[in-house]
């Protein structure tokens, strides 16, 4: 069925029409909206673009890295004061898939997709999202919460606190298929250490829930303590508190249950 | 439903043409251009038969909405070769036995030589990274990463 395709120079007037139309969807990428569209999704009958370059902006200047909604996953790549984020990036589709999927969509990308997600969750960005009613920044958290509600919101960006060190942010997709595939586990996890302490550790998780989420029942059991066998241990055997993981092709809620503590070990051991 | 004018370069020649709303690239080249070496083959952009090159970079022509490519460049595998003379990377994939069933060819060679514009010494793992976005039903993989090394190796004793 054809859909009215309705392209906006500014983000402000995209925005608009996103939030009066219940029917509309934001085309970013196209990896999401096209393939529903190609599926025949009747619930889309209008598809909102803009070419506002301020959706497309990088700045990597401060010590907070702001990523425009519109920045492919190849443009991260391509920026050497990304690297911590080039794990992610890079754990994403194949070549194509990442030259056209942008950050903004990933945030909308349902389960077992949505890797790029899980970095930020455990980076605690924060995401600008323009509604009907203005601006706003919400933390990442309560956007994942309140995702189903975000649609007739235009993202314009995320943002998040370069990690202090390369050893403090690490990140890990266990998938079928390599280089290429959709994720059983997708684990991340931001180590801030103070005197040799882990103090403020976030650990997210991919493909164990409805959306991302954080393992905070593991984040805790590192909390305070130097990150040597025994926290590792503790954090490892927490790590399937509060999840509720789905069964797939990729895996079953069971296997993932197994197997999440395994990863989280190998992940905060710094193994490959 | 009206119905929206696009102009894009297809293989080094303008084309003009009038889209539905959200018809994607794919169609508007098989159906509306007659150009079939794009193939369909899941529309969910898991299988890369559609892989096409816009202004240089390799794209999924089922998920790129037709109109986005409006103004900009758009290769397919049926500009790859110049008049009668096979492109290096078709060649290659001929010595080298690289297509069984077929399908699949034509988005890896367009993945392939979007990798080998701008890597024309790749390692095997590039390749391999390269058409990981690509998947070969038969799996002929082996000789289609061989068949990619072997156009980079030609290329480079021609240069």
């Amino acid at each position: 069925m054809p859909v009215t395709v309705k392209t906006f120079a500014s983000f402000g007037e995209a925005a608009s029409a996103l939030s009066s139309d219940r029917s509309a969807r934001y085309l970013g990428g196209g990896t999401l909206v096209m393939r529903a569209l190609n599926e025949g999704d009747v619930s889309i009958s209008t598809v909102v673009r803009a070419t506002d370059q301020a959706l497309s902006r990088i700045d990597v200047a401060s010590s907070r890295i702001t990523l425009g909604a519109s920045v492919t996953f190849a443009r991260i790549l391509a920026e050497r004061d990304l690297a911590f984020l080039h794990a992610p990036a890079r754990s994403i589709g194949g070549p194509a898939v990442r030259n056209m999927g942008t950050v903004g969509g990933n945030l909308f990308a349902p389960s077992p997709y949505g890797d790029f997600t899980v970095a930020l969750l455990a980076l605690d960005a924060t995401v600008s999202v323009q509604g009907g009613l203005g601006a706003r920044d919400m933390g990442i958290e309560e956007f994942l919460q309140s995702r189903e509600r975000q649609s007739g919101a235009l993202v314009l960006a995320v943002s998040c606190q370069r990690p202090a060190s390369a050893d403090a942010f690490r990140y890990r997709k266990i998938a079928r298929i390599k280089p290429k595939g959709g994720s059983v586990i997708t684990l991340a996890a931001h180590l801030p250490a103070s005197g040799g302490r882990i103090s403020g550790a976030r650990i997210a998780l991919g493909s164990m829930a409805a959306t991302q989420i954080r393992a905070r029942a593991a984040e805790r059991a590192l909390e305070g303590r130097s990150l040597d066998d025994a926290a590792i241990s503790a954090a490892a055997a927490a790590a399937t508190e509060g999840v509720s993981p789905a069964d797939n092709a990729l895996g079953s809620a069971w296997y993932r249950r197994e197997i999440v503590g395994v990863h989280l070990r190998r992940l905060l051991s710094g193994l490959e | 439903m009206t119905k929206t004018p696009l102009q894009f370069r297809h293989n080094g020649r303008d084309v003009a043409l009038f889209v539905d709303g959200g018809v994607n690239l794919l169609v508007a080249l098989r159906e509306l251009i007659g150009d079939m070496t794009p193939k369909f083959g899941c529309g969910q952009g898991g299988c890369g038969a559609c892989s096409v090159l816009i202004d240089g970079e390799l794209h999924l022509s089922c998920l790129t909405l037709a109109e986005t490519v409006n103004g900009r460049a758009v290769e397919t595998l049926d500009g790859l070769k110049d008049g009668p003379n096979l492109h290096p990377l078709q060649r290659a994939f001929m010595e080298q036995f690289a297509a069984q069933c077929g399908y699949c060819t034509p988005g890896m060679l367009m993945a392939a030589k979007a990798l080998l514009d701008r890597n024309p010494s790749p390692t095997r793992a590039e390749v391999v990274e390269a058409i990981s976005g690509n998947i070969c039903r038969c799996t002929g993989y082996e000789p289609i990463i061989n068949a990619v090394l072997a156009a980079a190796t030609s290329g480079r004793a021609r240069a």
